[in-house]
């Protein structure tokens, strides 16, 4: 059986490593230098821990190199799209805690007989957002432009494994602009283009495993609106920066329409 | 109601929490520091930067169980897990004789001291070998190179490289003892080689 080396040669050597590295409270530090005046191996440690200090701090520290650090950036940034701070409370908050701080005036939300709920999980209602946010930006907004819904349904045959249902409603005063296919929720999904006024407005739709109809919800999310709904086996996500009413108003004549 | 927020909440976990102000603000600073560990952890530049790069990933899923503290050193914890993933170890804690009692593999000498003789500048001088250094330190035991990187890399201090490497402090103190010496005496054997 060996002895350890570190007894070997003294044992207060880890006191003095542990001097070394500044974690001696003052009265272990005395104790100690009153023995390293005695101690030879102790003096000597001290000396060989600086030299291997001074070889380590030289040279021995590899930082991420530029194009390292752009491509990790790069992969964050595409993980999920960066929003402008995002409100506290809904990160920290879990989903299970709905909270009702959400606002849709409520005598709106009466004569709509919507059921007023805010997401209790917004990562969905972010990822619409940012969607949409992306969708605005010049020549991302419509993959197939055309007011006729004849031309914009079959546009998407082919491209998802679901026939979206498409409306135009230009006489409720939201005309079909076009559609494109959009990646939400980690599936490939339809968006139907309506504009309001000057307003866009994206219709996310894509089958739900829940079968029946719901009622619309509604969320407001960086001074967006989103209605969700489902119905016939699809489920439906409106976002726009339409005023909620007008929103709810999309909901309704995109329900009566059926 | 509570079917709502079932159908809500299922969503919840496939998306990937966004790039908070508050996320760039306390970990993007220590991207240097996790590549560091990484780089010296996997030994290779590609594997350091899949880790790093899953790290940071992870780190964006487990943020908002991040509170407000020590973000290098629950970082550098992250990096470590997912390097000891990719490097098939087993991460948690092995068990490691305690300092001061025999352990097995250090039946070598005590940490080579330089005489007095000699002047350390000149030893440093004379041995400085960035590559062969660079070479040393990484062959050394994983569990000894990652303290030693953690302290006169990082800096941190026993208690925050404990935590990294979810390790007793005691251990942590035998381990950077162990690496040190190693060091020291691979430089005063090279010194010996060229004298």
């Amino acid at each position: 059986m060996h002895e350890t080396p570190l007894s070997r040669a003294c044992d207060k050597l880890l006191l003095v490593q542990a001097e070394f590295d500044g974690e001696l409270d003052a009265a272990e530090a005395a104790a100690l230098a009153a023995h390293r005046r005695e101690c030879p191996v102790c003096q000597a440690a001290a000396q060989a821990l600086l030299s291997a200090r001074r070889l380590m701090r030289d040279g021995f520290y590899q930082p991420a190199p530029d194009e390292v650090r752009q491509r990790i950036l790069a992969r964050l940034d595409a993980a999920q799209p960066v929003l402008p701070a995002m409100p506290r409370r809904w990160r920290m908050r879990g989903w299970w805690s709905a909270g009702i701080g959400f606002g849709l005036g409520a005598g709106c939300a009466v004569a709509l007989a919507l059921l007023i709920a805010v997401p209790s999980a917004p990562d969905l209602t972010r990822e619409l957002v940012a969607g949409h946010i992306r969708a605005l930006q010049p020549g991302h907004l419509e993959d197939v432009v055309s007011t006729d819904k004849h031309t914009v349904k079959p546009w998407f045959d082919g491209r998802l494994d679901f026939a979206p249902p498409v409306r135009d409603l230009r006489a409720d005063g939201f005309p079909l602009i076009g559609g494109r296919l959009d990646y939400v929720d980690g599936r490939a999904v339809a968006a139907l283009v309506y504009q309001r006024d000057k307003h866009i407005i994206d219709l996310y739709v894509w089958p739900e495993v829940h079968t029946g109809g719901r009622s619309p919800e509604m969320a407001e999310y960086h001074g967006y609106n989103v209605v969700h709904w489902v119905w016939n086996g699809m489920t439906f996500w409106a976002v726009s920066d339409v005023e909620t009413g007008q929103l709810s108003d999309f909901a309704k004549a995109w329900q009566h329409a059926a | 109601m509570p079917d709502r927020r079932r159908a809500f909440g299922l969503r919840r976990s496939k998306a990937a929490p966004a790039r908070s102000d508050s996320f760039t603000a306390a970990i993007l600073p220590q991207l240097d520091a996790a590549y560091n560990l990484a780089r010296w952890l996997m030994r290779d530049a590609t594997a350091a930067e899949d880790v790093v790069q899953e790290a940071m990933l992870r780190a964006l899923t487990y943020f908002p169980s991040f509170r407000s503290g020590n973000a290098r050193g629950w970082l550098l914890q992250i990096v470590r897990n997912t390097a000891y993933d990719a490097l098939k170890l087993d991460r948690s804690a092995r068990f490691v004789p305690l300092a001061g009692t025999a352990a097995e593999g250090d039946e070598e000498s005590g940490i080579d001291l330089p005489s007095d003789a000699d002047d350390p500048e000149v030893t440093l001088i004379k041995s400085r070998d960035q590559h062969w250094l660079h070479e040393v330190l990484g062959g050394l035991p994983v569990e000894l190179r990652e303290t030693l990187v953690l302290r006169e890399l990082e800096e941190l201090s026993y208690k925050e490289i404990a935590e990294v490497t979810q390790t007793p402090i005691g251990t942590v103190m035998s381990r950077l003892w162990r690496a040190r010496r190693a060091l020291m005496q691979a430089v005063a054997d090279q010194e010996r080689s060229h004298a």
